[in-house]
């Protein structure tokens, strides 16, 4: 057959490792979205003395390649340290897989990121930071850059969504363009919630509507 | 069990339509390029013109308004971009749907570069083009409006016949044309009926053979010619005919059956009741009342998995289908028609197309939605979006 798949990844699309979630998990992350046809989630459960990745697990929304690649990546991530685990690239991981099409590359790059994203929220959330700098408006844009608005099928930032940004002794207030009610308002809300509450000096985070 | 249901893309070739095709091959290979040619030239010059005359009365048409071309395509090129540069002192102004075939939005997209000024009209959920704004944008200087006979995805079948009524009532010079490729051996379709300038036809959607098609051309009607080499074709379109190709899309005609179709959509019905009682969260795309839906035709989102997977897990079971999801494009961009209908991201990514023929058995039905059923079970175990 001439799908432009290896043996490798088919198989790991068939049979996906460490799927699953996990409830009492020590970090996670999503990343993408279903507006983008592509979502990974990853779980991690690190071992608080060693610093290393005791059970990773993941769900994916998307296509063979999301599946697989997000597979390749927790059994990647596994048994490592989160400082080992930091240096997985999507190109390891396409190594593993025997290749990508070139179109699918992206999947490689979000499977990645999400593991990427859940160590580093991992550092917000147990102190590990080296470098403690204050949580900004900046730093909150970056991080809504990866939140996507299921209407435009772009990010929140590119899509105006977020009119405004403010942190105030440790409160972050993000203010939408979008009336609380409207489709995918409450989906928005838990998502850029999820995103900014790992923050290690963020305490709480408001998302505000045009109605309040 | 090998189970084909992608028949909107392409059908097997009938038996009976091949056997037609392969004496002409070995033996009526000549040219028919004149009246006063050699014997074999004139046996084949009695085929092609036979078969031009079935077809024509196929569709309600005389033999003269029939022209042969490479296929579909080919047809809906012809028309749109052979009316708008025959009759561009006329107006530049073009009507299309925003639901309509890459061949037409394309060879619209190719006009615009030349200075013509193209409207999209709008279509409603079910995908039936809005005709109250396709009048209103109706206007004076409008040359050609182009609307589809049936889509290939969700399978509307648009009202044409209020659709020009409504076109008629404020241009009676405009030219009409309908794609009707997924149209021509499915449903009735009748060009005096209509009242159509032009329609666009194929073979190969009705277990004809690939690279023959035919532009219905009203008697009187100028366009300029695309492909230029001789006289053929009524001087609109030049090159040497295919004639096995034009023998056999005769012959795939003939052998149409109506009851064949009804016992077809009966297999898409079947289809549908089973998805339905068996598989949660499937959503209908397009047309809820069958009847105004082509008969060969399904189209149904899951929620919480993504298309290209399923397409994939139905191959590895040897079912073919295919699917409205971003993935499965080149563009990596959910399925414009579904997005055109008003439908999110999401439902276009869940999409699945199956589209039938006289081929598919009831069994090969069943064990369809049996597999079907696990692979949809399967992804959302592992969709982050619910489903289980």
């Amino acid at each position: 057959m001439a799908l432009p798949y290896s043996k490798k990844l088919l198989e790991l699309f068939l049979n996906p490792k460490n799927v699953g979630e996990i409830p009492d998990a020590d970090a996670k992350a999503t990343e993408g979205s279903p507006a983008c046809g592509d979502m990974v989630q990853l779980f991690l459960k690190v071992d608080p003395k060693t610093k290393r990745i005791e059970d990773i697990k993941f769900k994916s929304y998307g296509c063979a390649s999301n599946i697989a690649t997000a597979s390749i990546v927790t059994e990647l991530a596994k048994g490592k340290t989160i400082e080992e685990a930091k240096n997985i690239t999507w190109k390891n991981a396409e190594e593993e897989l025997g290749g990508l099409p070139p179109t699918k590359i992206h999947c490689a790059v979000l499977a990645v990121d999400a593991l990427h994203t859940a160590i580093e929220n991992y550092e917000h959330q147990h102190g590990l930071l080296k470098e403690k700098v204050p949580t900004t408006p900046e730093t909150i844009t970056k991080r809504l850059k990866h939140v996507i608005d299921p209407r435009k099928g772009i990010d929140v930032i590119r899509a105006k969504t977020v009119k405004e940004i403010l942190v105030r002794d440790g409160v972050a207030i993000i203010q939408l363009d979008m009336a609380r009610g409207e489709e995918f308002a409450g989906h928005l809300e838990q998502e850029i919630k999820e995103r900014i509450s790992p923050l290690w000096d963020i305490t709480s985070v408001e998302v505000k509507f045009t109605n309040g | 069990m090998k189970v084909y249901l992608d028949n909107a893309s392409t059908t097997r070739v009938d038996q009976r339509v091949l056997d037609a095709m392969l004496h002409v091959f070995t033996q009526n290979y000549a040219l028919p390029t004149s009246e006063f040619i050699h014997t074999p030239g004139q046996v084949v010059k009695d085929l092609v013109e036979g078969s031009r005359k079935k077809i024509a009365e196929f569709i309600g048409a005389e033999a003269n308004e029939i022209v042969f071309t490479s296929g579909g395509t080919e047809s809906i090129n012809l028309a749109l971009k052979g009316i708008a540069l025959e009759h561009s002192a006329r107006g530049k102004h073009i009507i299309t749907s925003t639901v309509e075939a890459r061949p037409v939005l394309d060879s619209l997209k190719f006009l615009e570069k030349l200075g013509f000024q193209v409207e999209y009209i709008p279509v409603n959920r079910e995908g039936f083009v809005e005709i109250e704004k396709l009048q209103e944008a109706v206007r004076k200087d409008t040359i050609i409006v182009s609307i589809q006979t049936v889509n290939d995805e969700v399978g509307t079948i648009q009202p044409l016949k209020e659709v020009i009524k409504a076109i008629r009532e404020r241009n009676q010079e405009t030219f009409i044309h309908t794609d009707a490729t997924y149209a021509l051996g499915w449903l009735p379709f009748n060009v005096k009926e209509l009242e159509v300038d032009l329609a666009s036809f194929t073979a190969h959607k009705i277990h004809g053979p690939k690279g023959i098609g035919a532009l219905f051309v009203k008697s009187g009607t100028k366009l300029t010619k695309l492909i230029d080499g001789g006289y053929a074709e009524f001087g609109m379109r030049g090159g040497t005919p295919n004639v096995p190709g034009i023998v056999g899309f005769a012959k795939a005609l003939e052998i149409i059956s109506w009851n064949e179709i009804e016992r077809v959509k009966e297999l898409r019905n079947y289809l549908y009741e089973k998805i339905k009682v068996e598989i949660p969260d499937s959503v209908l795309m397009g047309p809820a009342d069958f009847s105004k839906r082509h008969p060969a035709n399904l189209n149904i989102s899951f929620k919480y998995v993504e298309g290209e997977s399923v397409v994939l897990y139905m191959d590895m079971k040897e079912i073919s289908v295919i699917s409205g999801s971003a993935c499965f494009s080149r563009g990596l961009e959910p399925s414009y028609v579904i997005m055109a209908m008003g439908h999110s991201h999401e439902e276009a990514h869940g999409s699945i197309r199956f589209s039938l023929s006289k081929f598919n058995t009831e069994e090969e039905i069943t064990y369809t939605v049996d597999v079907l059923k696990n692979v949809i079970r399967t992804l959302r175990e592992l969709s982050p979006l619910g489903g289980n």
